[in-house]
């Protein structure tokens, strides 16, 4: 999944922010293997879009950070003990639902929805392009969100950014922390996997 | 809990002991010479802090004889700096021996696997160096089954094993020492990982009465024979410390402290009834069982906490000294009627959960509070901030004898900061995670320069400082004019150009252990610390602008550092020299020979 092909027309996508504000993802990445490679970058974008559309005064170093070399790892400086503990327990969650955030490129706040409300892949989508008022076509099998610019992930217990769709749905809602609905360049670059 | 605190430093030997009497029964009518010796020799066994034995060694030749003589517990602070039969060979009548092995960012995933910090060396050699040692305490080491195996073999009087942030063994291991060690008091795996191979440690302790004063095993992820544990702490009377792991459920919990009402330390385990027995679970009455523990004043675990049962636990909250809630989600609410009945408290760790709100809570009920560790429940860049600058400024106002501080948040001021470096003069340790990276102050988007100047200028007691948020080199210029005795400084992205670090090493005469991460510091700024790097225990400095030609230089100016280059998974040597990690430490016999293929030693 390389993007520099993409660079061109990166510099002309129109989005909120300051142009030239967006850092590029580097070559390297810490200990990681090479499948959580794009995720790691993917997020790295996800994160310094979040900073932009969130705070309009954005400060001016952040256009001249020292180069993101995927610096998620080890950041915060949290042991893994304490991550894997933080865990959501079963019982809490049969007991209060499973509400998650999501948020979609673009939009200027996140929503919640609840994955125990629905039953299927389908289902879920159509709420969410009714939610966030968009449309991302047929989840079929073969072709993944085609046509559309728009591309549903998710963020596992793992902490890696996923393509919703993969697995099966009682797999998908018991990992699930998170939805990001992604758009424009990234989203195509994923949908053409 | 800091790492600064020397070990359990062993009491001096009473007079009366054997050692004195039978110094005089050998020597009838000593030379003059050896008259000083002797009188050395009982005056310095009263010597206990490390520092003062290392001064009293560079006296003269017979001081240095005579110290290493009486020298029962050493301390090494890098497991590198110097071989296991140079310490053998200098002090032999150690009892007692602290290790450290990797330095602290490996805790984050930032040091390749295998890097090294093996105790199989140095437990080969003290083994037939020191048949009478009784103590071993490691952190950040790699053990493996053999090595506690042999550990059990080769010391019949062993007492005391420690292991902090160690791995590398299983439960054979433990079992190993379980069932050899027939005089251990202690068995504290704090924060280690145990891989499970299935073995029923618990029941490997030896039948009878036991000596047990403390059994620590709370970040061990292996379930455990719970009939076993609890006939063991049924014959264990001198059991003080309990931390029992997440596998003990609430129900197995009460068993657990009726039948050991003398605790002084409970590690909770689950604090929930257990998902197998479900509705079954007896309920038993908690409170009754704590308050039986007349004398328990350090709680912890609550790892997967049903607040319903947070109230069992209000007896002992008045004499309660250390709380740790760090594994608890509770809220404000669920935290205010304990917090409020700990007017004792020195120490609290607790998760951002609490809110600002909760933080406010605890100032007001916690007027000598020590130690605060804030951990944020979700670790994530933009993840919402439930602590602020609020909850910073209310602790400052309320606990002005804090010495150590750890708190993560997402948005912080430097008016708070500076608050905090005022009415808290006592500060030894702070350390202060604003987690969005190169953040600057949320309310005037300032960097926190003024912020951690204040910190440096205002607790001139300061030893240990971690920084974070948006940072230029005048907040390092602050940290080397003002911070005199800052001995241990974590700084991660951070700064604008090699000035910055070149104030820290050219200012900070007591540095002595630097960590950096992801910040842009070049090779002259590497440079600029050649006549300070022998002084400290290592400078790490990852992902900054070093290059090869740049440590390789320090390499050949300072022949007795060792000098480690380590490169991350994936990224070949590259030709243009940049380096991934640096790792330096001085070391009196040379670099070691036990490296992986990731490491390179210059």
């Amino acid at each position: 999944m390389d993007f520099q092909g993409d660079a061109n027309l990166k510099a002309t996508e129109l989005r909120l922010g300051l142009p030239g504000t967006l850092n590029e993802p580097a070559k390297q990445s810490p200990p990681s293997k090479s499948s959580k490679r794009a995720s790691l970058e993917i997020y790295d974008e996800s994160s310094s879009k979040k900073r932009e559309t969130s705070s309009s005064d954005v400060d001016d170093r952040d256009s001249t950070a020292p180069p993101t070399k995927a610096q998620i790892v080890g950041w915060p400086p949290i042991r893994s003990y304490r991550k894997n503990t933080l865990q959501p327990k079963k019982h809490d969650a049969d007991a209060l639902g499973t509400f998650i955030k999501v948020s979609m490129d673009g939009a200027p706040y996140l929503r919640k929805i609840d994955l125990k409300q629905y039953k299927s892949y389908p289902e879920l989508l159509k709420a969410l392009e009714i939610m966030f008022n968009f449309s991302i076509g047929d989840c079929s099998e073969r072709d993944y969100y085609m046509g559309s610019e728009y591309a549903p992930t998710y963020e596992d217990k793992d902490g890696d950014w996923m393509l919703v769709g993969d697995v099966p749905w009682n797999m998908f809602i018991s990992s699930c922390k998170r939805l990001r609905i992604m758009r424009g360049q990234e989203a195509r670059g994923l949908t053409c996997l | 809990m800091s790492e600064d605190d020397e070990p359990g430093r062993p009491q001096p030997p009473d007079p009366g002991s054997k050692k004195t009497r039978n110094c005089a029964a050998v020597h009838p009518s000593p030379h003059p010479d050896r008259v000083l010796e002797i009188v050395l020799e009982h005056v310095l066994q009263f010597l206990t802090a490390r520092r003062d034995r290392n001064a009293a060694s560079l006296v003269c030749k017979s001081w240095y004889r005579t110290e290493a003589l009486t020298r029962s517990h050493v301390f090494i602070g890098n497991c590198y700096s110097v071989s296991p039969s140079r310490v053998t060979a200098r002090f032999p009548r150690v009892r007692s021996v602290a290790i450290k092995g990797r330095p602290r960012f490996a805790d984050f995933n930032l040091m390749p696997l295998n890097w090294g910090a093996h105790f199989g060396p140095w437990v080969a050699t003290m083994g037939k160096a020191y048949p009478w040692l009784e103590r071993v305490y490691l952190k950040r080491m790699s053990l493996t089954d053999r090595d506690l195996c042999l550990l059990g073999d080769s010391f019949v009087g062993f007492k005391e094993l420690e292991l902090v942030c160690c791995d590398g063994f299983g439960t054979g291991g433990l079992a190993a020492i379980a069932s050899k060690c027939s005089q251990l008091r202690v068995l504290d795996l704090s924060d280690t990982e145990v891989m499970n191979d299935g073995v029923d440690w618990i029941s490997c302790f030896p039948e009878g009465e036991t000596c047990l004063e403390s059994l620590i095993f709370d970040y061990v992820e292996c379930p455990i024979n719970f009939e076993a544990l609890e006939s063991l702490v049924a014959r264990s009377p001198a059991l003080k410390k309990l931390r029992l792991n997440r596998e003990v459920s609430l129900g197995q919990l009460y068993r657990l402290m009726v039948r050991a009402p003398q605790l002084t330390h409970l590690g909770t385990g689950a604090f929930g009834p257990s998902e197998a027995q479900g509705a079954s679970d007896q309920e038993y009455d908690y409170a009754s069982a704590f308050s039986a523990c007349k004398s328990l004043v350090c709680l912890s675990g609550f790892r997967e906490i049903v607040p319903e049962y947070l109230p069992a636990i209000y007896p002992v909250c008045a004499n309660l000294v250390s709380l740790n809630l760090s594994h608890a989600n509770i809220n404000v609410e669920q935290l205010k009627p304990i917090i409020c009945q700990c007017r004792k408290l020195q120490v609290l760790w607790v998760l951002d959960s609490v809110c600002d709100e909760g933080l406010k809570a605890v100032a007001a009920a916690c007027p000598d509070l020590r130690e605060l560790r804030v951990f944020p429940f979700d670790p994530q860049e933009d993840a919402e901030g439930p602590v602020s600058e609020v909850g910073l400024q209310a602790i400052s106002e309320g606990c002005p004898k804090l010495e150590s501080i750890l708190y993560f948040c997402q948005r912080m001021t430097n008016a708070a900061v500076i608050a905090m470096s005022k009415n808290c003069p006592d500060l030894v340790v702070f350390r202060l995670c604003i987690m969005g990276r190169h953040q600057p102050d949320y309310v005037t988007r300032e960097p926190m320069d003024e912020g951690f100047g204040a910190i440096v200028m205002n607790c001139k007691k300061l030893t240990r400082l971690a920084t974070s948020g948006l940072m230029t080199d005048r907040a390092f210029a602050y940290i080397g004019k003002y911070g005199k005795l800052v001995r241990t400084l974590s700084v991660a992205f951070a700064g604008d150009s090699d000035t910055g670090l070149k104030y820290v090493l050219e200012g900070c005469h007591n540095l002595q252990k630097l960590e950096i991460r992801d910040s842009p510091f070049g090779d002259a700024a590497l440079l600029s610390g050649l006549h300070h790097y022998y002084n400290m225990r290592f400078l790490w400095m990852s992902s900054c602008h070093l290059s090869r030609q740049g440590c390789r230089e320090v390499a050949r100016a300072l022949p007795r550092l060792v000098v480690e280059l380590l490169s991350y998974e994936g990224n070949e040597k590259m030709d243009d020299g940049a380096v991934d990690v640096l790792y330096m430490y001085r070391s009196l016999d040379g670099p070691r020979n036990d490296t992986s293929e990731s490491v390179t030693i210059l």
